[in-house]
């Protein structure tokens, strides 16, 4: 299995996850649906990415011991505090238009198609992130969360594009919380991720 | 500031209101309105304007109730039967 796929797969599906947390509590209506639009859009990639590795996507996801999820610790964390929610979108998304463009020159025609296509809508995931980062640029608790999320945001991208993500976001390379292991708020969510599809007999239909 | 959302379903159609999103710039409320009038595909383009911008005129004078000026003011429909009867007259 590609483990570059793997990881960004996972990594979508669990930010959309995160991300849908705030379906019905974000701080105003339009960004509610603008952000659980969002989120929907990164299940989607997760689902995408998932169907060029296996032919049930589904098992992929949902049926995995805790142990070989492939997600960076970053998109584990649960943040319900929105300079950290943003902090993370726009890392996130900085890091992911790296890590997209490098996979739109892949070998495999399919795994370029896939990424140009990913990269189109993820253009209006980089300018919601964008603009809510100019509009908090100045608050002291999202410039906080930046920092503490750093070392975290490091660890989406391979060591080879780090550099080009320092540069991206002005910030100097630290020591990189990696995506070989995982954060405790993760079993947590697993076991919410997985609890329906563990709850019925295998091979049920949905 | 308030933005009054205008909707195109398809090109060639015309721009009709969908709603009003209320954003604090051009930037949100693009960003919110695509994802509230675009997500479904529903939209083929979207007009976004500055509530303030927008010039009304909803107050209208008719103290002579000058009927014959308006749309309703009298039916041709008397008339046009004539027409009709005349032409297929001339016609046969």
């Amino acid at each position: 299995m590609n483990e570059l796929l793997l990881g960004l797969a996972d990594d979508e599906l669990l930010i959309g996850w995160r991300d849908s947390e705030w379906t019905g509590i974000a701080p105003v209506l339009e960004e509610d649906v603008a952000f659980s639009s969002i989120a929907q859009n990164e299940i989607g990639h997760a689902r995408a990415v998932y169907e060029l590795l296996t032919d049930d996507a589904d098992a992929l996801a949902f049926d995995r011991p805790l142990d070989e999820y492939r997600c960076a610790p970053l998109v584990e964390l649960r943040l319900l505090d929105w300079a950290r929610t943003i902090a993370r979108r726009w890392l996130y998304e900085v890091a992911d238009e790296i890590r997209i463009a490098a996979l739109m020159e892949d070998a495999d025609a399919r795994v370029a198609g896939l990424a140009a296509k990913i990269d189109r809508e993820e253009a209006y995931h980089r300018m919601h992130a964008e603009m809510w980062r100019e509009r908090l640029a100045g608050v002291p608790q999202f410039q906080a969360a930046v920092e503490e999320l750093w070392p975290y945001a490091l660890g989406v991208l391979p060591p080879p594009h780090r550099e080009a993500f320092a540069a991206r976001t002005g910030r100097a390379q630290v020591d990189a919380i990696e995506r070989d292991m995982h954060t405790g708020e993760l079993a947590e969510l697993w076991n919410e991720m997985t609890l329906v599809r563990r709850s019925e007999p295998a091979g049920a239909q949905w | 500031m308030i933005w009054e959302i205008f909707r195109r379903e398809r090109k060639g159609q015309p721009f009709e209101h969908a709603g009003s999103i209320a954003a604090p710039d051009a930037a949100f409320a693009e960003s919110w309105a695509r994802e509230q009038y675009g997500r479904r595909g529903e939209s083929a383009a979207l007009w976004l304007v500055p509530r303030d911008a927008i010039h009304i005129v909803d107050d209208w004078a008719d103290e002579f109730e000058l009927k014959y000026r308006r749309v309703d003011g009298y039916s041709i429909k008397a008339r046009l039967k004539e027409a009709r009867e005349r032409a297929a007259a001339r016609a046969r």
